[in-house]
This record gives structure tokens, C-alpha cells and sequence, in this order.
């Protein structure tokens, strides 16, 4: 057992070995090193091959035409064009968008910056369960809207919304709808025929690919046009410039290959997985699970565990590769805004855990992260006040605390 | 967080935790902090007749730090007068545990608790002190 176990597939992935293989097989003089710009050899047309493959098979699985992918850097630069490439090239139909608070800050941060340039932006709230409906969305769409921006799973809490639904509401009212899925694909169905997605971001580093690259959906039919970020030689038919980077482009195609071949499988085993944790949890006090407990990504588990903060909670489990919204963790000192904008208080953001499993996770892990679950809850509520004071039958919302 | 080996051993192994009983007399009880902030610091002391420390006792919820900070600071007070104790300064905590600047919180903090421990002490004992004026004039 390597130590610390990674449960921390969340953040990001290590790369599945067949997808390192074909990468490095784009690399070194005597692999399919050219430039898929350069067409006048055979080393430019060899390099080009391989990236169509990999744009058909990011397009494959996700039931796309392989014209509507664009390559990009990530996820975070796949949101980025997409927000402010509709908000600029559609600026004189309109300069409302509506996004929600929950969104990864490649989004919300976007949207602040539009904000700067004049455009109005609307944060829907979403439920204590942290879905968005679509009545939310239709009640905020107005005459002057242009783009709808909600994420499939949200990357805290793992809980995934009815995208093909707030589609409709979308198209109904001709109005764009972006979806970020960076943390979606290659782990529930995504069908862009039957949904009414105009433009979907993707990641590779979430399911097995490499670092750095990602890539967006635009959709030809109905067309939506976008206005370019990066300009260049011209790239991408002209969306997105600069030198494609076949190795990094291929990693993503076969991550995703795989992904279409396995997921379903895939899932079922991670779902089992995570459902023995969970259930292993269960005879701690006072735990809660952060968000809609049905409606998440099979592998994931948010969970606060009250009385106890979450980075010292980290350091007991130091054997375990797991991430916190306590503010401790974070370089600003704010707890997760995701967590506080379901209406959970400071206290209980701060004692939240997020324990992510997926493809080399095995159940041997899983029993070894409970045990030091255990140790670490009880030991650390052995040294909370708080803990003591609730034992006592204290009501801790009554006391005035000096906040500091 | 890369934390420095003083606070992973006061965190792995912290000394004095635990609860005296804030009724009796002779105990000063400091709470300070909030747990909307992520940190809370109880901080008890035992004093003698003679005005010295004999015993400390502490419970935090908090990071690292601040149970670290809090489990330092019962070493330190015991053995010490109440004067001595209150003027202990948060940069003495924070230089001995080697403390990030993110983190120098957690020793203002431990050294709120500690003023207020006294505090308490001292109020409890405040109606004897005018007594003991009293007789003695």
C-alpha cells in the first residue's frame, strides 16, 4: 500500500498508463513529434492524423460532431472563451448572464471580470441539496440574456444537475447555454444529440488524461459563434491559436477512449467503493453528508464531521490524501463557498472533508482510511471544547462568541 | 501546510488536555475564539494560595496551531504568578513553534486565553481581595 492513499481523484488524476503510452509516442525524433499545422510532409500530416483521431475521440464520447471540439489548455480556458467569447461577440444583443454560486471560480471569476466591462450578471442560489432547477433558471432568463452558465457536477460536493432540462428552458427562451463538465465526462452519460447544450467545457487531468490540456464544445447546429481570446496563426478555425500539442492532445483522446469503453463498469465499482465508506462512517456522531446524497457522482463523498476543524482533521490523517473546506486549508482563510452558499454555517464548512475515489482506489484503502477516520475523529474530539459543550447539552448557537 | 516539528509534537502528542471544574474556586477559565472563525481555545488554570500556577488545562477546536499554540502555553504557565502568566506575548508562542504568518492568529489567540483565565481568577477572587482589605485594616 503506497502511503499517503490518494482519495483526492477530485483534484485531479494520475495518468492511466496506456494514455502515457501513446503520449509518449509523440515526443522524441523518431515518434510522431511534427506539427499538425505544417502541411507540406509527412511528419506535419502524421502529427495531424493523431489529433483528428483524438478530436473524434473526445467527440465520440460525448455524442458530438469532431468540428464542434476545440482544443484548449483545460477546463478553466475552455470557461473563459466560452463566457466572454459569447458576452463580446453577442454584446449588442444583449449583456446578461446567469450563472450560479456554486460554479468553479474559472467561471465565477470570469464572470466578475465581464462584470468590470459592463455586463450584469445573475448568481442563481442554488438548493441546501446544492442543485440548480430549472425553473430557477427560467424565472431568471430576461429580454436581454444571452448566456446561461451552469455546471454539470460541481467539483466540491460531486452532486450533478439536470442539464438536459435547464437545455430546454434555454433553447425554449433562445438563449446560450454553456455547461462546464470538466467534472462529468467520462463519469455519467453526456449525450450532445438529445441535450440542448450549446457549449461544454472539457478537462483531460480528471479522468486519467494529462495536465494542460482540455478542450470546448461549440455547436454547429444551431451555430453559435464565439470571439477568440488567443489570437494567433489562426488555429482551431480560428477560435483558439497556437501550436497544437499533439502529445498532450492525444493523452486526452485515448483518455477519453478509455473512458467510453470503461466508464460504465467503471462506475459500478467506484459507486461500491464509495458506498463502503460511507457506510463504515456511519457510527461516528454527528456527521452529515454536504449535498443531495442521490444525485452525485457515484465515486464521491462530502462530509462534515461537526465539533471537529478540518485541517487538524487533515493532519491526523496524514496517511490520507484528502481535501478540506475549512478555511485553514485555503490561502484566503475563508471557508468553502460552495459549502456555505447550501446554508451550511461557518462552523460545519469547516468541518468538512472531501474524499474523492476512482480507478486504482481498492477496497484494502478504503478499510485503511476508516480506521484512521475513527482515530482521528475521536481524538480530536477529545480535545474540542465544543465537542465537550454538546456532550453537556450546550446550545452553542446561543453562546456569544467574540469573533476574531 | 508545512508545519514545523514543535507543533507536530505538541499536535501528536498534546500536554494537559482536559477539563477542570470552573465552579471551584481555586480554577480560571479563559474561552476564547468562535467557531464560525474555525477556532476555539478553552485554557484553565489551577491556582494556590500563594498565587502560583500548580496545574493547566486546555481543550481547542482548531488547525494545528492552535491546538500547538494552547498545549504550549499550559507548559509554560505552570510554576508561574498570575502577573508572570498574563504577560506571556503571542510572538514568544509564535517564535517558539516556529509559526507561519498565516497562522500567528492561533498564538494571539492562546494568549487571549491565558489573559482570560486570569481575568476570571481574579474576579472570582475580587469580593475575598476587599474582604481581606477590610479585616486587615
Amino acid at each position: 500500500m503506497k502511503l499517503p492513499i490518494y482519495f483526492d481523484y477530485a483534484a485531479t488524476t494520475p495518468v492511466d498508463p496506456r494514455v502515457a503510452q501513446k503520449m509518449s509516442e509523440c515526443l522524441l525524433a523518431e515518434g510522431n513529434f511534427g506539427n499538425p499545422a505544417s502541411r507540406s510532409h509527412k511528419y506535419g500530416w502524421e502529427a495531424e492524423e493523431a489529433v483528428e483521431l483524438a478530436r473524434r475521440q473526445v467527440a465520440d464520447l460525448v455524442n458530438a460532431d469532431p468540428r464542434e471540439i476545440v482544443w484548449t489548455s483545460g477546463a478553466t480556458e475552455s470557461d473563459n472563451l466560452a463566457i466572454k467569447g459569447v458576452a463580446h461577440f453577442y454584446k449588442n444583443k444583449g449583456k446578461h448572464l446567469i450563472t450560479s454560486r456554486i460554479e468553479h471560480k474559472a467561471v465565477l471569476d470570469t464572470c466578475r471580470h465581464l462584470e468590470r466591462e459592463g455586463f450584469e450578471v445573475t448568481y442563481l442560489e442554488p438548493g441546501s441539496d446544492g442543485i440548480v432547477t430549472p425553473e430557477q433558471v427560467a424565472a431568471a432568463i430576461r429580454e436581454d440574456t444571452v448566456l446561461v452558465s451552469i455546471m454539470h457536477v460541481n467539483n466540491e460536493i460531486g452532486v450533478i444537475n439536470d442539464i438536459a432540462a435547464i437545455g430546454e428552458v434555454c433553447r425554449a427562451k433562445k438563449v446560450f447555454f454553456h455547461v462546464d463538465a470538466a467534472q462529468s465526462a467520462g463519469k455519467i452519460d453526456i449525450d450532445l444529440e438529445a441535450m440542448k447544450v450549446d457549449l461544454m467545457s472539457f478537462s483531460a487531468h480528471k479522468i486519467y488524461g494529462p495536465k494542460g490540456v482540455g478542450a470546448l464544445y461549440v455547436r454547429r447546429k444551431p451555430r453559435i459563434r464565439l470571439e477568440a481570446q488567443i489570437h494567433g496563426g489562426g488555429h482551431e478555425r480560428g477560435m483558439r491559436s497556437g501550436t497544437l500539442a499533439t502529445h498532450q492532445l492525444v493523452g486526452m483522446g485515448e483518455a477519453c477512449r478509455i473512458a467510453k469503453a470503461e466508464m460504465h463498469e467503471e462506475q459500478i465499482r467506484i459507486g461500491a467503493l464509495r458506498e463502503r465508506l460511507w457506510q463504515g462512517l456511519q457510527d461516528i456522531e454527528e456527521i452529515h453528508v454536504n449535498g443531495s446524497f442521490d444525485k452525485r457522482v457515484s465515486g464521491w463523498l462530502n462530509v462534515s464531521f461537526n465539533y471537529v476543524e478540518g485541517e487538524s482533521l487533515i493532519m491526523s490523517l496524514s496517511d490520507l490524501a484528502v481535501s478540506s473546506g475549512s478555511a485553514c486549508t485555503s490561502a484566503s482563510l475563508e471557508p468553502s463557498y460552495v459549502l456555505r452558499a447550501l446554508g451550511l454555517n461557518d462552523e460545519m464548512a469547516h468541518s468538512s472533508l472531501r474524499f474523492s475515489v476512482g480507478r486504482f482506489t481498492s477496497e484494502e484503502d478504503v478499510d485503511y482510511a476508516l480506521a484512521k477516520i475513527h482515530l482521528a475523529v475521536n481524538k480530536l474530539r477529545e480535545l474540542s471544547p465544543l465537542w465537550d459543550m454538546y456532550k453537556d447539552g450546550v446550545d452553542l448557537t446561543k453562546i456569544e462568541w467574540a469573533a476574531h | 501546510m508545512a508545519y514545523s516539528d514543535k507543533v507536530m509534537d505538541h499536535y501528536d502528542n498534546p500536554r494537559n488536555v482536559g477539563k477542570m471544574d470552573d465552579m471551584d474556586d481555586s480554577v480560571g477559565t479563559g474561552m476564547v475564539g468562535a467557531p464560525a472563525c474555525g477556532d476555539v481555545m478553552r485554557l484553565q488554570i489551577k491556582v494556590n494560595d500563594a498565587g502560583i500556577i500548580e496545574d493547566a488545562k486546555f481543550k481547542t477546536y482548531g488547525c494545528g496551531s492552535a491546538i500547538a499554540s494552547s498545549s504550549l502555553l499550559t507548559e509554560w504557565v505552570k510554576g508561574r504568578t498570575l502577573d508572570e502568566a498574563a504577560s506571556i506575548k503571542n510572538t514568544e508562542i509564535a517564535e517558539e513553534l516556529a509559526l507561519p504568518p498565516v497562522k500567528i492568529h492561533c498564538s494571539v489567540l492562546a494568549e487571549d486565553a491565558i489573559k482570560a483565565a486570569v481575568k476570571d481568577f481574579r474576579a472570582k477572587h475580587a469580593a475575598d481581595q476587599q474582604t481581606a482589605v477590610a479585616v486587615g485594616e
